[in-house]
């Protein structure tokens, strides 16, 4: 198949920068999104020009680095990252615009390719459980139910893509934030910093620019690893017993 | 096979005895290693600065620790977080000796397995503390608050792994790997918000620095700005992962590469066993020349599925208008004992035969159909659906065929490398000061890697190891403070900023990728599942050559200054050429089999693996050479185990 | 936002119960327009009620307009637009699953604060009065509704009110944490908030749309 992809070009963070329209040809329907680029690069600097900046590593869907928006929605048609969305989901001749998350807390370094750095300030600012090495009891001592296991790993599944952030119309993190709050909030080894981490976390969360939920849900339905939306009312639920308790 | 044909490649040196592992009953060793070492009055360790590169397993854990005890702590790595490392791809397990199963499981039976399927070319020492630490990663996860698998009653769950015969394994779903990073990112980035650790994203190690014998820094790039900047320490760890993108096609991150260990080894560390590479058998597999990587499914997938190729070469009906006795389940004709379930290896190189015989199923003819039919027949496909959907699905999504329906089609893809730099007992390389850890070392797998054990020895190495060796030799510390201007540091910087100018200079006709790809053919044709004295020797002619040719035809665009994905792959493969070149040689010196390495002159009559222990019972520690490298022999003793050969008829 | 929200969805469930007894008649309504007045007579003075429940009201949807203006300018920024736009394609406008009224918030917000301003001089202070003014609450009612561009005035500030409940009911309860549900669709919350919008928006028609066509009562 041939297509054609419009591309968010910008040399660096102060440029400017604008959608450049390129042709691939002999594409196949096997590629995926990412080889499809790789491809292009390929023409690209052959011909001289700047091969287009994008963010990948594992290419299996489990690493979180890839990531762009690809006709306007986040990881593109189908629910999984964009390393795993392959060319057979779009038809021969297709225009496709692709594009990188935005966000004012995700500043672009280059053509694709943002800062998502803000997500690990988020996790310092609480995203842990402290269990200094070495201090650890017996991983048997303290027994887990099943459900609450089963439902922290739900959670603990999210890869860092960023994704709900670009689904997100305000630009909220509010599902990266809330996933880790359930999913440690949900084993009694979470419990002694519980309220502290929400505190936390929220306030980091809004420090960095990210905007404010208003539980409109485009996040859950991008998120390839299917965070449920439920972990944000988690994370409110948290917070307001936090504040009860005068943690702010 | 007596004249070694290896050393018109390279010299021989002398054997390395000493490995400081403690004398005395295996079971004390550990004991008293720690109990000898020199402690550091924890008002004196924030003097004392550790740089750690790399935030896997391994990196991120040491880092972590490290910074708890109270060091100055500077971590690196290439992604743009510490959460990405490729230790998260890791799927079925991490093995630990809890015996929580009551099934007879014991640190001494993890030591031993460990050892066997090492194929004996790994150290009892360190296997048998590896053994030991196992138990406390699972308590120190756990605490983390990694959501391990549980029972209904609230214990943790565990399900046998990897051919063993206890239930030792304790998982995280399909995605052990990632709930295991995600516990050690987040004791890192606890340590970042308490000042502990200094952290450096989107930063490449490009050169070591060395000092008076000593590793005492690093040279790295911001991937970002492009700046080249010193950073120094008292000691390094480098946790950099391993070598597998040397194939250029592997289940490896795309980012993974050699550069970090290579740099230390042109500086001197030893490069041990680089030909043991493990290559799994259920991938799926290439579809194009354009695939940029390979996608491993668990082989759990071969309880249930039929291997089969049609009978007649090149045929290339659909596999439903192929009759039964058209087709060829090789492995249970072959292996009638074990059929489906040999280990890796033998399922990898029956695969490659029959492609080689001109069998090979679906694009390329680098495939063979593992058939579900009659386990849906049998079990129906609910229960199928139920033990195996998210592997199917994962199938399906890939390759767009539905696997319910037609079988699906596999292929062997590189998928662990086993040799590494090589480390004594405290995981220091033969430098002063530079330690190494996880997969980028040698140390514990010898010639094959058990399923669910990187990530016991990368988290082992980190947590619960380093910690200890590393105090020790920084209780001797702070060196002499190290300026930028110091001649050494110059000279290191000078050195990357050459060749940085140098990729950029060439200007030629071929990109970056297809060198990587033509490389990684030559591995995989001559380096591969099977090796012989003639292919080894003509790879060795055949990289040399690419490489000469990418030293003068590459094309890398752009400037330094600037994010330049493009300079970040040339630096890399031009790092893999030389790591390549060392594999063939030492697979080339190694002529017997074992574990990962099949050399075809040394077979069974059956066609099984050919150790010589008399010969080769040794690790390969190579020093590097301007004109050629130099082995030296590391000799293997076994106390406790017993050396045994494996059949699986 | 949440809070200040329920406050006045309750109000409007009072409101819209008072407005309903219309269908009673003239006298019945009149005498629960003056039974608000003099509710709690002598305890409360005259109007105290009234007066309480109208400065509980104004707070909320002060606190209510700043709070979505505060929002609204940080979850602006927060989005990073780029020239005007967040995303230069033009496809997929309306996100994945994104309801019409999550889309109405803010200017479903505004019509509907200005049709209140415009609700009060008409029915409650009468400086606007199409068809005559009049003491009786009933009679307001009936000229006003008399009239087309009224009643079409009233139905689109209903719908906007209808479509604005539709996702602030919903966003309220998942703000106070009461939402269990891994996708919006399945939520308990979803579905009251879809009911609690179509009563109120027919709740709130039927009289208007009573009296235009049927005259209701003479």
């Amino acid at each position: 198949m041939n297509i054609t992809v419009r591309v968010w070009r910008q040399k660096n963070a102060d440029d400017k920068g604008r959608m450049v329209t390129y042709g691939v040809e002999n594409v196949s329907e096997h590629m995926s999104f990412l080889e499809m680029l790789d491809v292009l690069n390929e023409q690209l600097t052959l011909s001289g020009d700047d091969p287009i900046a994008f963010d990948h590593d594992c290419r299996e869907g489990i690493c979180g680095m890839c990531g762009v928006v690809i006709n306007g929605i986040a990881h593109g048609p189908e629910v999984t990252t964009t390393c795993q969305l392959h060319m057979r989901s779009f038809e021969d001749g297709a225009v496709i615009d692709v594009e990188p998350w935005r966000a004012g807390a995700f500043p672009v370094v280059k053509d694709l390719v943002v800062d998502r750095s803000a997500f690990d300030r988020i996790i310092q600012a609480g995203g842990y459980i402290s269990a200094p090495t070495g201090s650890a009891p017996d991983a048997h001592a303290v027994p887990v139910p099943k459900d609450d296991a089963d439902h922290a790993f739900d959670a603990a599944t999210c890869i860092g893509c960023g994704a709900c952030v670009a689904a997100c119309p305000n630009g909220s993190a509010m599902l990266f934030t809330s996933a880790k709050i359930t999913h440690l909030g949900l084993l009694p080894q979470g419990q002694p910093e519980r309220e502290s981490r929400v505190i936390g976390m929220v306030e980091q969360h809004d420090h960095e620019g990210f905007g404010g939920c208003t539980n409109i849900g485009e996040c859950t339905s991008a998120c390839p690893k299917g965070i449920p939306l439920d972990t944000i009312a988690q994370l409110n639920r948290d917070l307001l017993g936090a504040l009860a308790h005068g943690k702010a | 096979m007596t004249t070694n044909v290896s050393e018109q490649f390279h010299a021989v040196g002398e054997d390395i005895h000493d490995t400081k592992a403690p004398a005395g009953p295996i079971e004390r060793r550990w004991d008293e290693r720690k109990f000898s070492t020199n402690l550091v009055n924890p008002a004196n360790r924030r003097k004392l600065s550790v740089i750690v590169v790399g935030t896997g397993l391994a990196g991120a854990s040491a880092a972590a620790t490290l910074g708890e005890a109270g060091y100055h702590v500077k971590s690196f790595c290439y992604q743009d977080s510490p959460r990405r490392a490729h230790s998260i791809a890791a799927q079925g397990g991490i093995n630990a000796a809890k015996n929580y199963r009551n099934d007879g499981d014991s640190i001494y039976r993890l030591f031993y397995d460990t050892v066997k399927g090492g194929d004996f070319r790994a150290r009892e020492s360190n296997v048998y503390r590896l053994a030991q630490v196992s138990v406390n990663i699972i308590d120190q996860c756990v605490a983390q608050g990694v959501p391990f698998a549980r029972e209904y009653g609230g214990l943790l769950d565990n399900r046998s792994f990897g051919g063993v015969q206890v239930s030792r394994t304790f998982y995280a779903r399909g995605q052990t790997g990632q709930q295991l990073l995600i516990g050690a990112y987040q004791a890192l980035e606890r340590q970042i918000a308490a000042g502990t650790v200094e952290m450096n994203t989107r930063h490449e190690m490009l050169e070591l620095i060395m000092i008076d014998g000593k590793a005492r820094g690093i040279i790295v790039r911001d991937m970002v700005s492009g700046e080249i900047e010193t950073h120094t320490a008292d000691a390094v760890v480098l946790a950099t992962g391993g070598y597998g993108n040397v194939f250029f096609l592997s289940t490896n991150a795309m980012g993974c590469n050699v550069t970090a260990t290579w740099r230390a080894h042109r500086k001197g560390a030893y490069f041990a066993n680089p030909c043991y590479t493990q290559i799994h058998p259920t991938c799926i597999p290439v579809s194009g020349d354009y695939q940029s990587k390979l996608t491993l499914m668990s082989e759990s997938l071969r309880n249930d599925g039929r291997i089969w190729v049609p009978k007649k070469a090149g045929d290339d009906r659909a596999p439903s208008d192929i009759p039964e006795d058209e087709r060829d389940y090789y492995l249970e004709r072959i292996y009638p004992a074990f059929g489906n379930l040999v280990p890796r290896d033998i399922a990898s190189r029956a695969a490659k035969y029959q492609c080689d015989a001109g069998k090979g199923v679906g694009p390329g003819g680098l495939g063979v159909y593992l058939d579900f039919a009659d386990a849906i027949a049998r079990l129906g496909r609910h229960e199928v659906e139920a033990k195996y959907g998210n592997l199917f699905d994962m199938y399906a999504q890939i390759t767009g065929e539905n696997p319910y329906e037609q079988p699906m089609r596999i292929y062997p893809a590189v998928h662990y490398t086993m040799g590494g730099l090589w480390v004594d007992y405290d995981l220091q390389s033969n430098l002063e000061g530079l330690f190494v850890a996880g997969e980028a070392n040698f140390s514990e797998h010898g010639a094959n890697r058990l399923g669910a054990s990187a990530l016991m020895q990368g988290l082992a190495d980190g947590y619960f190891v380093l910690p200890y060796t590393i105090a020790n030799y920084l209780a001797d510390g702070p060196y002499e403070k190290i300026d930028d201007s110091h001649p050494e540091v110059v000279a290191a910087r000078t050195a990357v900023e050459e060749r940085i100018e140098k990729f950029l200079s060439i200007n030629g006709t071929r990109t970056v990728d297809s060198f990587h790809k033509e490389l990684g053919q030559i591995m995989w044709d001559y380096c591969g599942m099977e090796r012989t004295e003639e292919g080894l020797i003509k790879a060795i002619s055949m990289i040399r050559d690419l490489k000469a040719d990418f030293w003068s035809n590459v094309k890398v665009t752009g400037v330094n200054e600037e994010l330049n994905q493009t300079l970040e792959r040339a630096g890399r493969v031009a790092d893999f050429f030389e790591l390549g070149e060392l594999m063939c040689i030492d697979a080339l010196n190694r002529r017997e089999s074992c574990g990962g390495h099949f050399r075809a002159e040394s077979q069974t009559e059956d066609g099984e693996a050919l150790r010589h222990d008399d010969e080769f019972a040794y690790v390969s520690a190579w020093e590097f050479g301007d004109e050629q490298p130099t082995l030296r022999k590391e000799p293997l003793e076994y106390e406790y185990v017993e050396m045994k050969s494996r059949s699986y008829k | 936002m949440a809070v200040s929200g329920l406050i006045m969805v309750g109000y409007l469930i009072l409101h819209m119960y008072g407005n309903l007894r219309a269908f009673e008649g003239p006298d019945a309504f009149d005498e629960y327009a003056h039974h608000l007045r003099t509710f709690g007579e002598p305890m409360l003075p005259h109007e105290g009620l009234l007066w309480f429940v109208r400065v509980v009201l104004l707070a909320a949807v002060l606190v209510h307009a700043y709070a979505a203006i505060t929002l609204w300018r940080r979850n602006k920024k927060a989005a990073g637009y780029v020239g005007g736009k967040r995303y230069q394609t033009k496809q997929n406008r309306t996100g994945i699953q994104r309801s019409y009224a999550s889309f109405t918030m803010r200017w479903g917000g505004v019509t509907i604060a200005l049709f209140i301003v415009f609700h009060i001089l008409n029915l409650t202070t009468n400086d606007i009065h199409p068809g005559g003014a009049s003491d009786s609450p009933y009679l307001k009612l009936h000229h006003s509704f008399e009239h087309f561009w009224v009643l079409a005035a009233y139905t689109v500030a209903m719908l906007a009110v209808g479509f604005h409940l539709w996702h602030g009911f919903w966003s309220a309860f998942t703000t106070l944490g009461q939402n269990y549900s891994a996708k919006r669709r399945d939520s308990f919350w979803n579905s009251a908030a879809i009911l609690v919008s179509v009563v109120i928006t027919a709740g709130f028609l039927a009289p208007p749309f009573a009296i235009y066509f049927f005259g209701l009562g003479g």
